[in-house]
């Protein structure tokens, strides 16, 4: 929308990357101090009304447990079989092993989350707030004492006590200690710019903040909930997965549980075949090493690190500086379809400036330009100001206001400002079809010549500023604007990434096509008003398709309440920020893109170890099948294509493995599958290659090494 | 050899896709009939249905025809059309022949022959072909209709008419002459006793006269056709297609193998056109095509071009070391002498159990895709067949999405479609989709129910009666090829294909025999529950399913989408096939065929 609005922010830094911000937070694995309470809390989590909620590892713990049994009745000698009993041990020592790394997977996530909400934490120390009182006076309180409503009054040097709207004042803000950014922003009552943060530093001048969050609930303090797993619910297709994974856990069961007949039957077969008198055991019958089987079936890989994915997904959101609201917003973020950006400060650096003065006939550019200049004398905004400033370095004199007269501002309906003079007289400048209708209403006609002009200025891509003088137009004034630069190629990125961009302006249909070609955005919405805004993205979604929205302003709050993913500035008004369900810190309008990875990151983690968790159950069977029944049905060897060294070994393999494959794995689960906007098909079988076929190969090479090392280490028998 | 299976396959493929045309025609109700069916279709038409009722419609349709069925059957003694006085059979027996047929499996725990009377044959097996076969087809309609969010899902009695009555009946007129002009039978006499060309090899009556033999006779021309394109398989003899009147030439054969394959071909397309995404439905035919030519491929490998391994030499002795607490050292060597091969001709490969009328590989061929299309026809005895080769039935049973049943084939790969979707799909970085909808927890879940069923159904009671005098006591032959018997069974139960193992001692016979199977009772009530259970919750599953994502808003086409029509899909079902159907049934596998394959003979008989 056009920021014809009354407060001018900084320009945004040009080349700002989402690597950029992400190097300004810690990324390592595991930052200092959390490996010690994060192996702590996987102890912790041993206890079975927490493993409960995990139904994957709960089978697990069960099955360790049952396991424990057993080898205290092997310990008091009354096992049936002739392994011996370090066989149990070690395979109970790795089923609670699975369980352990499985916590500490989850505990380490939670960690990181904790050593990142801690470090956003330190902004909001105590301080000192000043609240204004309904009587005018002011009292001192704690910062954690404010309330929805308060209001108080901040000064330069001082820190804002809370998150709040500024009602009275502009100031300079340095909000680097929750956006990394170090130039100061410009924040002010009455436009979209008028947030801050509690947290950051007032630089210059006094401004009166309206407490919009109490202590203890502002939106940063919601994130670090989240970050810290404390609030963390489950995100619809986390739960989808979850109740996949536990589907599978039952049929392993089911796949399980005969086999004990079934190994029975091949006993009592293979005893009448050999004529033994004894009965015959093997290792099908012996239910720790089916317990062990059932382990390495059901999707361990990824059960264990389900959650920790989950954590780690708003902990990048977090990164990129980004609050979600909830960890849905954050996983729809890569279901999204199209995605709206503003022009201005998005696409064009959104400082337009006036470069040429055009006049109809009768008159000149020097009075157009004067009266244009006049129109705009108390226009703060950089069109305004460039306005006057190319007509005062044309004429090389300041223009005079004449006393008595009266200025008329910017609004959303009216598009139009300028000045009343004393005389009466009437001098507008706007939109094109705004000072025609204004003309019209003034009672006078619009020249011919007045329509080819204008669309010769907006069919170049600047914008048609129209001056009227009364009932007749005087001319346009030329506004360009500059194209970001770099824009064109992330625009092909999010195209390549299956997203449509497009662009919404204030503009004239004409302007808004030259700017969006120029860009390669896909689509533009013109004149955009935010009815029309909410009109488009409702029909989107009438068509299934998902959208998300960047905004700052109030007007922008219902099409921000109607996307789907709707990001809102940390500058924005308090309603934009409610609006919307996640904020960006950095007030960036492109962060979208980085919203949409980080949300398909999310997804791609859990789909390709979901794969790889199944995929890896191969290699497993080959090693655990002819294992079990090496006494009964020995010539199954020819399964073992791995050769491993014996029975036992070959089961105490295939179970270290299956455990030490989570610990292995915690780093990608914890920075996410990288994503690359390749197009859905290239992206699926690259993953399925590394996912899908490497799932089937890796254990295979992994479980003979095991079991190698095993041998040479003289731990097998 | 190849040329068969090949021709098969090409003809097959050739008949449907005219066909499905025509199928996608009649279920979108774009035809004009004469005005007396149109009459009764008016009838049946209860109005449209939504997805709640026409599930409803088909579990009391098929309530009303276990009745039928039961009541049919238990009369048996008392109906006309019965000269040689067949009695009544075993309750256990009834029970399971009536569900058996009424699910589309005709699994036979009985012999045609033997224990059926015409009139049975007739009003019981007759008739239950007809509507049975029909069931899975309005379950696939139903499904496709919700699939693209029709606002009716149509009316279940108004979809049975138009299958049974515009689809199956000139089909099998036509089949049927075909099979009369090659020699099947078709009478309404139950016998016909002559004089064989060895009077003396039948003995002698009391009279001097040497002993006529009996020969059953009845409309088996008319019962065939049905029969193989309704995918029942229930025969009316007892050695099914086998026999020179219910296959009298290798012509019939054929045509056999093509009406079996003919609906289940042509529903896949029609999938694909009444969702006007008939690329995506090729997609799935070529990943069924796939596997059924692995099958086919698989049997005749290793049945037609492999020897008989029991006539084989085996000239080196193989010694294998077991635990036993009492041998030395805790371990006992097997040994595994050398045998000396048969003096017997092997180059036409597995020659036991075929009937070598069809042909070398017809025998194979028909094992593979009769269980592939879930028929369960035979043309030769999968007892017989050798031990790595029986893999391919088993294969063809236990993932049952190799075209499959007619419509519940087709209702099978969706749900792999479902889930590799949703397990791999996610790997292109958006919520699962699939046509366009997005795929929750709910949707999963009963795709989860309908996927677990099949390997419950099969796998727990192999355990239970392996582990019992149950199975233990009805296996023809020990050890693993007992096993495998007992396996084969429940698989062919749960997946409603209908072929027989044989060799499990499983028919109890009339109700009045003295000497039944052992444990023919516990065999048939444990298979035919499998059978109701098989067959009832992975249809409704899948249907309730199609209706939540059909009731949900359909995304549009982009390129993050999953394409659901592109090699790399294909390479995901695939792999989603391969390794589900692997961790499902490879122990078993293990157990049976394979240890029976590898291990030393006589083993397991």
């Amino acid at each position: 929308m056009e920021t014809q609005a009354a407060v001018e922010t900084t320009p945004q830094p040009l080349h700002r990357k989402i690597t950029k911000v992400i190097r300004k937070r810690t990324n390592q694995l595991m930052p200092p101090g959390t490996a010690g309470p994060a192996l702590k809390q996987a102890v912790i989590m041993l206890r079975p009304d927490i493993q409960w909620t995990n139904p994957v590892m709960f089978v697990v713990e069960l099955g360790a447990f049952l396991t424990l049994l057993f080898v205290v009745q092997a310990a008091f000698g009354h096992s049936a079989s002739q392994i011996p009993i370090t066989y149990f041990i070690a395979l109970d020592v790795w089923l609670f092993l699975t369980v352990l790394f499985a916590n500490f997977a989850t505990a380490l996530a939670e960690a990181r989350g904790k050593a990142q909400a801690e470090s956003l934490r330190r902004t909001r120390r105590d301080t000192v707030a000043r609240r204004l009182s309904p009587t005018g006076t002011i009292e001192e309180v704690s910062s954690t004492h404010l309330k929805l409503g308060d209001t108080i009054v901040v000064e330069a040097g001082e820190i804002i006590p809370g998150d709040g709207e500024i009602i009275k004042g502009i100031a300079s803000v340095d909000e680097s200690a929750i956006t990394g950014e170090s130039a100061p922003v410009i924040r002010g009552a009455g436009g979209d710019r008028s947030g801050v943060t509690g947290g950051t530093r007032v630089l210059s001048d006094r401004i009166v903040v309206r407490i919009t969050a109490s202590a203890g609930e502002s939106f940063l303090d919601r994130m670090i909930a989240l970050v810290e797993g404390a609030i963390r619910q489950r995100t619809p297709n986390e739960i989808a997965l979850t109740l996949v994974l536990s589907a599978f856990t039952l049929i392993f069961l089911i796949v399980v549980v005969p086999i004990w007949p079934m190994a029975w039957n091949a006993e009592q077969y293979m005893m009448g075949y050999l004529a033994l008198q004894q009965p015959l055991h093997s290792l099908g019958t012996d239910v720790p090493t089916l317990v062990a089987l059932l382990v390495c079936l059901i999707p361990t890989t990824i059960g264990a690190l389900l959650a920790a994915i989950g954590i780690a997904g708003m902990d990048r959101a977090l990164q990129a500086n980004i609050i979600a609201k909830s960890g849905k917003a954050v996983e729809v973020a890569g279901d999204i379809d199209i995605v709206l950006l503003d022009k201005t400060g998005t696409i064009t650096i959104g400082n337009r400036h006036a470069t040429e003065f055009l006049p109809v006939e009768g008159y000149s550019a020097t009075e157009l330009g004067r009266l244009a200049s006049l129109a705009s004398a108390a226009d703060e905004t950089p069109e305004g100001k460039s306005i006057v400033s190319l007509f005062e370095s044309d004429t090389q004199a300041p223009i005079a206001v004449p006393s008595g007269a009266e200025f008329i501002i910017f609004t959303a309906q009216t598009r139009m400002s300028g000045i009343d003079l004393a005389g009466g007289r009437r001098i507008r400048k706007g939109a094109s079809d705004a000072i025609a209708q204004f003309v019209k209403e003034q009672g006078g006609t619009v020249a011919a010549e007045f329509q080819p002009l204008v669309d010769g200025v907006a069919s170049r891509g600047a914008t048609p500023l129209v001056v009227a003088d009364g009932p007749r137009v005087v001319g346009v004034v030329a506004l360009e604007d500059i194209l970001k630069p770099a824009m064109r190629e992330r625009f092909e990125r999010l195209r390549q990434m299956g997203l449509r961009t497009v662009m919404i302006t204030g503009d004239n249909p004409l302007t808004a096509a030259t700017i969006a070609k120029q860009a390669g955005v896909d689509d533009f919405l013109a004149q955009a008003t935010p009815e029309k805004k909410l009109e488009y993205i409702r029909k989107e979604q009438a068509e299934g398709k998902l959208v998300a929205m960047m905004g700052d302003g109030t007007n922008d709050a219902p099409a921000l309440a109607q996307a789907d993913v709707a990001v809102a500035m940390n500058a924005g008004t308090q309603a934009a920020k409610e609006a919307g369900n996640m904020v960006d810190l950095d007030s960036d309008p492109t962060k979208l893109i980085e919203v949409v990875e980080i949300g398909k990151q999310l997804l791609m983690t859990r789909g390709a170890l979901t794969t790889f968790s199944v995929a890896n159950d191969v290699a497993k069977y080959f090693a655990i099948i002819p294992a079990l029944f090496a006494s009964t049905l020995p010539w199954l060897k020819t399964m073992d294509i791995m050769h491993l060294h014996s029975p036992t070994s070959a089961i105490l393999s295939a179970v270290i493995f299956n455990a030490l494959i989570i610990p292995a794995l915690i780093p990608v689960a914890l920075r996410g599958v990288k994503y690359q906007p390749l197009g859905a098909d290239a992206l699926l079988r690259r993953n399925l290659m590394i996912w899908g076929l490497g799932g089937v190969i890796l254990p295979f090479v992994a479980i003979k090494l095991i079991d190698v090392a095993m041998v040479s280490l003289r731990l097998a028998s | 050899m190849w040329i068969l299976p090949i021709s098969m396959l090409v003809i097959t493929t050739l008949l449907a896709i005219p066909l499905s045309r025509y199928m996608t025609r009649i279920m979108d109700g774009k035809y004009k009939v004469p005005r007396f069916l149109g009459w009764f279709e008016q009838r049946l038409n209860s109005g449209p249905q939504n997805w709640k009722q026409y599930t409803a419609s088909l579990l009391i349709f098929n309530t009303v025809l276990f009745v039928f069925g039961f009541v049919v059957l238990a009369l048996q003694p008392r109906m006309p059309l019965n000269p040689q006085h067949k009695g009544l059979l075993a309750p256990t027996t009834i029970f399971h022949t009536v569900v058996s047929f009424m699910t589309n499996t005709d699994v036979q725990h009985y012999s045609g022959d033997v224990h059926f009377s015409n009139f049975t044959q007739i009003f019981f097996a007759f008739t239950m072909f007809f509507l049975s076969a029909s069931i899975g087809f309005c379950a696939l309609t139903m499904i496709i209709r919700a699939l693209r969010s029709d606002s009716s899902v149509g009316n279940f009695f108004v979809d049975m008419w138009r299958v049974v009555v515009y689809m199956f009946l000139p089909i099998c007129f036509v089949t049927a002459i075909l099979f009369l002009q090659q020699g099947s039978p078709m009478t309404f006499k139950s016998f016909r006793q002559v004089s064989t060309l060895e009077p003396a090899a039948m003995g002698t009556l009391e009279n001097g006269q040497p002993n006529p033999q009996t020969i059953v006779v009845g409309p088996v021309a008319a019962f065939v056709p049905i029969k193989q394109l309704g995918t029942n398989g229930g025969g009316f003899y007892g050695m099914n297609s086998a026999h020179p009147f219910e296959n009298p030439t290798a012509f019939t054969n054929f045509l056999s193998c093509v009406a079996m394959m003919l609906f289940p071909f042509g529903l896949v397309l029609m999938f694909g056109r009444m969702l006007n995404r008939l690329k995506h439905a090729w997609l799935i035919f070529g990943v069924m095509m796939f596997f059924m030519v692995g099958t086919v491929v698989w049997a005749i490998y290793f049945d037609t071009l492999k020897p008989n391994p029991g006539l084989t030499a085996h000239p080196i002795a193989r010694t294998y070391e077991v635990f036993n607490a009492d041998a030395a050292g805790g371990k006992q060597a097997v040994i595994l002498p050398a045998v000396a091969g048969l003096p017997v001709d092997q180059h036409l490969g597995n020659l036991e159990g075929k009937e070598m009328r069809f042909g070398t590989s017809a025998g194979a061929t028909f094992a593979a895709l009769t269980v592939d299309v879930t028929d369960g026809a035979v043309n030769a005895e999968h007892d017989s067949l050798n031990p790595i080769a029986g893999l391919s039935p088993y294969a063809g049973m236990w993932l049952n999405c190799f075209f499959g049943g007619k419509g519940v084939g087709m209702i099978n790969m969706l749900l792999f479609v479902v889930i590799g979707i949703f397990v791999a799909g996610q790997m292109v970085g958006r919520t699962p989709e699939y046509l366009g909808k997005k795929i929750g927890s709910r949707e999963m879940k009963l795709a989860m129910i309908a996927l677990l069923v099949h390997p419950i159904m099969i796998l727990l009671p192999t355990g239970l009666f392996a582990g019992t005098s149950w199975g233990m006591k009805a296996e023809s032959n020990p050890g693993a090829h007992g096993f495998s018997q007992i396996l084969y069974q429940f698989s062919s139960s749960s997946a409603n294909n209908g072929s027989a193992f044989d060799g499990l001692g499983v028919a109890y016979g009339f109700n009045d025999n003295p000497n039944p199977a052992p444990m023919a009772r516990q065999w048939d009530i444990a298979s035919g529950l499998v059978i109701l259970i098989s067959r009832f919750l992975p249809i409704i599953a899948p249907m309730a399913m199609a209706a939540f994502l059909g009731a949900k808003k359909s995304s549009p086409f982009g390129l993050g989408t999953l394409r659901d029509d592109t090699s790399t899909f294909a390479f995901l079902l695939v792999g989603t096939i391969v390794i589900i159907g692997a961790l499902l049934f490879l122990p078993v596998a293990a157990l049976g065929p394979l240890a029976e394959h590898w291990g030393p003979l006589p083993f397991g008989g």
